[in-house]
């Protein structure tokens, strides 16, 4: 069920004789700077927003979305559209889709070897990750920057950096940002780099869409970074109607920028889950699976079921804001509530597509450090898929306040506490995979046991917030914050830095220096807690969340997490330096299998070959029998021997990243 | 060999067990004496005196949580460490793979943990009527004479005197960027001071003039998002006299932060004074505000409580708009 025996061969003839040069190259596949690339996208994305802008004043010149305002929605909407289409077109990913509507054969992307393919449309998951893996920590910074804003401002409730109205747009910007982020940090760089690994595959399902979602994904970064030039918009990320209806043209950054996303994360996840149910090499079976894999399959079930309602929340948004339509205002039909349901029957699900991958990525780690087999491989399996499907049946707990039908609250506060039982079995997994074993606190371990101190502590407050009753005395202000950065931040973005650390020398070939990264570590470890601990307490204290100002008592409090936030900015910084002295400045070759993982990524070649493996290789056990006498071998590579042995060492243009 | 390094081994679920038990008793006990009866937000009306007393039920069960994991993950640092000398092979292989008693002790026990947590939360939910936390348009739990209170008050015939035992009906106006309040038992007049009386049962009806704010009053545990065009009701019952906090609990735009003013709870006789003196000071005021009505922005069919204070405007009433299926509550 899961290979098509075609495919395999198809490669192999492939890489076995490389095709022959094709000769005439139509002008828009010319290597060098004629051809497409970020250069060409960025051109296609202003024209497109000239345009857009142009035409939107052209057919609604005098259409004010507040009286002599001035400002121009439609414009202002059709500009971003625009810019988008002229970005995606820019960069090639309409070529192929326009090739097929014209009814001619679309043309294979080409094959570039050199550093440019990192900046070009690219049909290679590995190449889509390292690209994803450079976005997110873009993104990661930007947004960072905001909170190091945000922490100034709150140095004093009196003396005030920013006035109210920068404020409030920063903590906006910093939430959407985040939010943005978070959901694709480790589907985007990590699911797609290593899912087709391993599952045995040499491809993921549908490259074009893969590609596509990536500069979807960038184009939603400029997009909701228009929101500043444009004068933000004060909503949060939340983007709560109809204060978004009243906000200036920044709001039509934030909800088209939302909407782009949700289409992102919606092909990517799509993409995903097609490729982990059809691509998986012979013989393996669902139950070898890793579960790194297994947590991105729920995950982008999630992605997948869950954005649809985003975008449509953001669409009337925009219908709101351009054609005046009042989908969010009850004064004229609408509803308030309309965007609270659509938004968080998103946002729930938003929340474990930001934890699953964080599961994934620790129950894959914790085995090889700890040099025993995963414990309750099935409980995991269960965990993800029953969080994942829970999470769907709790959206309203973020509501719980606001007036909507009170009898469903004992409901939603049941299916919100149920979900606390899968969620726990990362816990059981994690303690039985360390019980009696042989840790090594390699840095990747590490981080796997920041993740585990940091999310109990996100997991515990969080069981606060699903008690109607402690529900008033903590919604809307820092417990809720100290929580959802201490699953988000501590959890998930600790498990992508562990990842990252583990998986860098497989994606690159290279080294990671071990004393700065351990540095990185441990400042961030101390000061994430540091700066978040104290976060609690300052919202049982009572301060609400999204405020310049707060109770002269609390000025103590306020001021050590605003220093160790700045200490934690610095570990970020700290951990750019790493990885540019790792990787740039000082670059050390990475012995093979580093971490001496059984995992099938590792089996191939290092850096990885573009094809992956030599042969598709025949799965006969999972990845996760250490310190086990007479294990059966994890794959046969064809040829009796492994693909790593019998591989060429790697050529110049497939050292990745040199 | 595997077997005998076992049997030499100490036998670590017994010690980690010990640890935990004997550090998650004293836990528990410290916070119960030092940080309980300090805990937010406090008991300054029944539902806070409960809400308070859950919040510390919580933290004494994640206190047992937090400690086992916490100390089997120091335990496994320093007895598995592959630096230490005498840390052991580990075994792998089937044993090491699963262990199914671990693992359905391990379900049974959170899962039962938590249904009881919800039942709990459901009971305490339902026994205080709401806990505080805005019900919406149609409260489903309701302390005795409220809703009579609120519909008479509707109607402009609330009336409140001391030592009554009656139901003060105080109505909340959130709007860019204060909140207002309106006391219709002394004529409906409207003011920016949250003054309460001791030992009563209040009914707060909130509702916004423009976006979503939050009516959040930190020491009486009431929590109730007010949107524009709904009524959102949330109780609270005065134990104590005192000054309180009342904040802005939903981003509602610029000034958000410092959407925030107090109030106080005071006796019956000094709520009543200031009443009848605030209601006579503000006399000429009232006049021209729009009648009091559960909401002041115009329905879906233009009809409103009060935004034209000419007087030919009906106050908001759903069943006579929309018959009697109330819209989206």
């Amino acid at each position: 069920m899961s290979i098509s025996t075609e495919q395999p061969n198809e490669v192999v003839r492939r890489s076995a004789a490389p095709p022959p040069k094709r000769r005439a190259i139509s002008w828009t596949q010319r290597p060098g700077w004629m051809s497409q690339h970020l250069g060409t996208a960025l051109v296609g994305a202003a024209l497109g927003y000239w345009l857009g802008h142009w035409f939107g004043n052209y057919i609604s010149s005098d259409y004010s979305y507040v009286a002599n305002s001035g400002q121009n929605s439609i414009a202002d909407t059709l500009a971003l559209v625009m810019g988008v289409v002229g970005w995606l077109a820019g960069i090639g990913v309409l070529n192929y889709p326009l090739a097929k509507i014209a009814g001619r054969e679309g043309k294979e992307l080409e094959d570039v070897k050199d550093w440019t393919r990192y900046v070009r449309l690219s049909s290679d998951h590995k190449v889509v990750g390292l690209q994803y893996v450079v976005s997110v920590l873009l993104f990661f910074f930007t947004a960072g920057l905001l909170a190091m804003a945000i922490r100034t401002e709150l140095l004093s409730p009196t003396f005030h950096m920013f006035s109210a109205d920068t404020y409030i747009k920063i903590v906006s910007e910093h939430g959407t940002m985040m939010m943005m982020m978070a959901s694709s940090i480790v589907v985007g760089p990590l699911g797609n780099y290593l899912v087709p690994l391993m599952i045995g595959s040499r491809r993921m399902a549908f490259p074009r869409i893969e590609a596509f979602s990536f500069w979807l994904f960038t184009a939603g970064y400029l997009v909701i970074f228009s929101a500043l030039p444009y004068g933000g918009f004060p909503t949060g990320w939340t983007g709560y109607a109809p204060l978004a209806n009243q906000a200036g043209p920044g709001m039509v950054s934030y909800l088209f920028g939302f909407a782009i996303i949700g289409v992102a994360m919606a092909a990517a996840g799509f993409n995903i889950a097609i490729t982990i149910v059809n691509y998986r090499a012979p013989g393996m079976t669902w139950s070898r699976v890793p579960a790194f894999v297994w947590g991105i399959l729920a995950t982008a079930g999630l992605m997948t079921l869950a954005t649809p309602s985003l975008f449509v929340a953001g669409l009337f948004g925009i219908l709101d804001h351009t054609v005046l339509t009042t989908f969010y205002v009850a004064e004229h039909g609408g509803s308030s509530y309309l965007w609270e349901n659509l938004f968080w029957f998103f946002g729930h699900p938003e929340v474990y597509i930001m934890a699953l991958p964080g599961f994934g990525i620790v129950a894959e780690l914790l085995p090889v450090f700890a040099r025993k087999p995963l414990f309750a491989f099935k409980v995991v399996v269960a965990g993800e898929l029953g969080v994942a499907v829970l999470s769907f049946f709790v959206w309203q707990h973020h509501i719980f306040q606001s007036g909507i039908d009170p009898s469903m609250r004992p409901l939603y506060m049941l299916t919100t506490e149920l979900i606390s039982i899968p969620t726990g079995f990362i816990f059981l997994v994690g303690m039985g995979t360390l019980y009696k074993a042989k840790i090594r606190f390699t840095v990747p371990m590490l981080f796997c046991f920041a993740f585990f101190f940091n999310f109990l502590i996100g997991g515990v407050s969080g069981v606060f917030q699903s008690d109607v009753p402690v529900n008033v005395t903590v919604h809307g202000g820092f417990f809720v914050l100290s929580h959802f950065h201490y699953t988000i931040l501590g959890g998930l973005v600790f498990a992508f830095f562990g990842g990252l650390y583990y998986w860098l020398p497989l994606m690159t070939g290279l080294e990671i220096n071990k004393k700065l990264s351990l540095i990185q570590f441990w400042t961030m470890f101390v000061f994430f807690n540091l700066t978040f601990f104290p976060m609690l307490i300052i919202g049982l204290l009572g301060q609400p969340r999204r405020v310049f100002t707060y109770a002269r008592a609390l000025t103590g409090l306020n001021d050590f997490a605003s220093v160790s936030a700045f200490c934690l900015g610095a570990s970020f910084l700290l951990f750019a330096w790493t990885l540019a002295y790792s990787l740039v400045i000082n670059p050390k070759k990475s012995p093979l299998n580093p971490w001496d993982s059984l995992g099938l990524e590792w089996q191939t070649a290092q850096p990885v070959p573009v094809h992956n493996f030599e042969r598709i290789p025949v799965i006969m056990t999972d990845p996760y029998h250490y310190s086990e006498e007479g294990a059966p071998k994890l794959a046969d590579f064809g040829g009796g021997s492994s693909a790593r042995e019998s591989s060429v060492p790697p050529t110049d243009n497939e050292t990745v990243l040199r | 060999m595997a077997r005998e390094t076992m049997n030499e081994e100490p036998r670590h679920l017994r010690r980690l067990f010990a640890v935990w038990f004997v550090s998650w008793i004293i836990g528990d006990v410290l916070y119960w004496l030092l940080l309980g009866p300090h805990m937010a937000p406090g008991d300054m009306t029944k539902s806070a005196h409960w809400n308070q007393f859950d919040l510390n039920v919580l933290f004494m069960l994640c206190i047992p949580v937090l400690f086992g994991v916490w100390i089997y993950f120091a335990y496994a640092t320093f007895m598995w460490n592959a630096k230490r000398k005498s840390c052991p092979e580990p075994v792998g292989g089937p044993a090491a793979e699963t262990n199914s008693r671990a693992q359905w002790s391990w379900i049974w026990i959170t899962s039962v943990t938590v249904v009881l947590l919800a039942v709990y939360g459901t009971v305490a939910l339902v026994g205080d009527n709401g806990s505080g936390g805005g019900e919406g348009p149609s409260p489903v739990w309701n302390p005795p004479g409220t809703v009579k209170a609120n519909t008479a008050a509707l109607a402009g015939k609330a009336t409140w005197q001391p030592n009554s035992d009656q139901v003060l009906v105080v109505q909340v106006i959130g709007q860019q960027w204060k909140f207002t309040y309106r006391y219709p038992a002394f004529g409906g007049f409207e003011t920016s001071q949250l003054i309460l009386p001791n030992d009563t049962a209040i009914v707060f009806d909130v509702t916004s003039l423009d976006v979503i704010h939050s009516f959040w009053a930190y020491q009486l545990s009431v929590k109730a998002d007010a949107n524009p065009g709904y009524n959102n009701v949330a109780y609270a019952d005065t134990e104590h006299t005192g000054p309180f906090q009342v904040h802005c609990g939903e981003l509602c735009g610029i000034w958000h932060g410092s959407m925030f003013n107090s109030g106080s709870v005071v006796s019956q006789t000094d709520f009543m004074t200031w009443a009848k003196k605030t209601e006579a000071q503000t006399a000429a005021n009232t006049a021209n505000l729009p009648p009091m009505a559960w909401t002041y922005t115009p329905d879906a069919n233009g009809a409103s409580g009060g935004l034209y204070p000419d007087g030919t405007v009906t106050p908001y009433s759903p069943s006579e708009t929309y018959g009697a299926k109330q819209p989206a509550s």
